[in-house]
């Protein structure tokens, strides 16, 4: 199975400032200290061992990323988390693999309604090529309400029912199993505004759970014993770090995300062998999230206690993951 | 877990030393935050401030700093001080994991908190 993320960002999109990009070319030179680099692939050598806020960047998408299981003959369905702005570069991508002439379907399964995760689908090429197909599966019962007000007057100028490809929406039960495009999936009410749901895909062995815009109450635990249950030897955890322990549970307490203290707390309980942070605040540049990585992983190496050591990513627009 | 309790005097001023031993964990955190909760009854303007000597603590899980809020949060609704002294290494590295060296204050040792905390009556 291969996992990868078209946005891992939360709340908007955000691009790096003009002195955001200064700053890593003054740090470059700075680490290049006057060097002479004998031609373009002693250059790249160069710049690929630069740390990761330097040389690149988690990117500014929202909420959107796909799994790819284990190829069929002649399968041509997608799978996908959320609809942020990461779904528009995904919808590139796609086009220029298959172009319009070859029907494809589309599977997404949506964690909640807020803009952030259904923006990048008016901006879906493949939506408005005749023949493909999209099924929009979710827990919300106005699921179909909200994705079509989006494509609406006054909020955008193409109405929902101009796309080309055919549209189909599927109410999924928390709890229960289907077995959808090769992987089987099952869904968990999570604690968020207008309620979030929680993904687990299994497909050959291996799992992944997508668990993101999810408030987790620490004198819950009833419900932190039923996310460990959820997350249960899962091969990949995705995970919203949205905050520090502190504010999450201070001045942000009831905004519906968590942070990298309880990420790690959770993932160990349940034997993860993977967590992905995610769902990055949007005022961090790429400085921050790699300090926060970083004091992550450290959190995990001091709190281990002789479990195996939890892998820690911090996901990054384009990462990809194979399990 | 063990927490043993005593008065501690900095100049003119008495301070209520609480010190936890072990970990505060889920298996602990409540029976931590109950034993602090008489002492947090007291706490008030003019009241000794709480102090918290945490050098016998070697672990602490986000349930317990989750006591550690609330504690605090007890203290300045009632006006009173307290504080977190003599952190251990790692304690100290998961507070600022945590960024809860902004929740509570920290000190170095329980007479520099003793120093800090008189001077803020």
């Amino acid at each position: 199975m291969q996992i990868k993320f078209w946005g891992t960002r939360g709340s908007l999109p955000v691009a790096a400032t003009a002195g955001e990009v200064r700053n890593k070319i003054i740090a470059a030179l700075t680490a290049a200290q006057g060097q002479q680099f004998a031609d373009a692939a002693a250059i790249e050598a160069f710049a690929d061992q630069l740390p990761f806020a330097v040389q690149g960047s988690y990117g500014g998408n929202t909420a959107c990323v796909e799994l790819t299981g284990a190829a069929q003959p002649g399968d041509l369905e997608h799978v996908i988390c959320d609809l942020g702005s990461g779904l528009r570069p995904l919808g590139q991508c796609k086009m220029a693999e298959f172009g319009p002439g070859k029907p494809q379907t589309y599977h997404f399964f949506i964690s909640h309604l807020h803009w952030d995760h259904l923006m990048g689908l008016p901006f879906f090429v493949p939506i408005y090529i005749p023949g493909n197909r999209i099924v929009m599966h979710g827990c919300h019962p106005n699921l179909e309400a909200a994705i079509k007000l989006q494509m609406s007057a006054p909020c955008f100028p193409v109405e929902f029912d101009q796309i080309g490809a055919t549209v189909e929406f599927d109410l999924l039960e928390p709890g229960r199993e289907y077995t959808i495009a090769g992987f089987k999936v099952r869904a968990k009410l999570q604690l968020h505004a207008g309620d979030s749901y929680g993904y687990r895909f299994e497909q050959a062995g291996k799992s992944v759970v997508y668990s993101t815009d999810s408030e987790h109450k620490l004198d819950n635990r009833v419900e932190q014993n039923a996310f460990i249950d959820f997350f249960r030897g899962a091969d990949l955890v995705i995970f919203d770090t949205m905050y520090s322990l502190a504010d999450a549970i201070t001045v942000k307490a009831d905004w519906g995300h968590s942070s990298n203290i309880i990420a790690v707390e959770l993932c160990q309980e349940a034997g993860v062998c993977r967590l992905a942070m995610f769902h990055h605040e949007p005022i961090h540049d790429d400085a921050k999230l790699a300090s926060l990585y970083d004091e992550t992983r450290r959190f995990e190496e001091i709190t281990r206690d002789g479990r195996a050591p939890l892998r820690i990513i911090s996901s990054y627009d384009g990462l990809t993951v194979d399990l | 877990m063990q927490i043993t309790v005593s008065q501690y005097a900095h100049a003119a001023t008495e301070i209520n030393v609480v010190a936890p031993l072990g970990r505060i964990d889920q298996a602990s955190a409540d029976d931590f935050l109950m034993a602090l909760n008489p002492m947090l009854a007291t706490l008030g303007p003019d009241a000794p401030p709480l102090l918290l000597d945490f050098s016998g603590v070697d672990y602490i899980a986000s349930i317990g700093l989750r006591a550690l809020m609330v504690a605090a949060r007890q203290a300045k609704a009632g006006g009173g001080g307290i504080g977190i002294a003599a952190l251990q290494p790692m304690v100290r590295e998961v507070f600022s994991i945590a960024r809860f060296d902004l929740v509570i204050p920290c000190f170095d040792s329980v007479e520099s908190a003793a120093r800090e905390l008189s001077a803020c009556k």
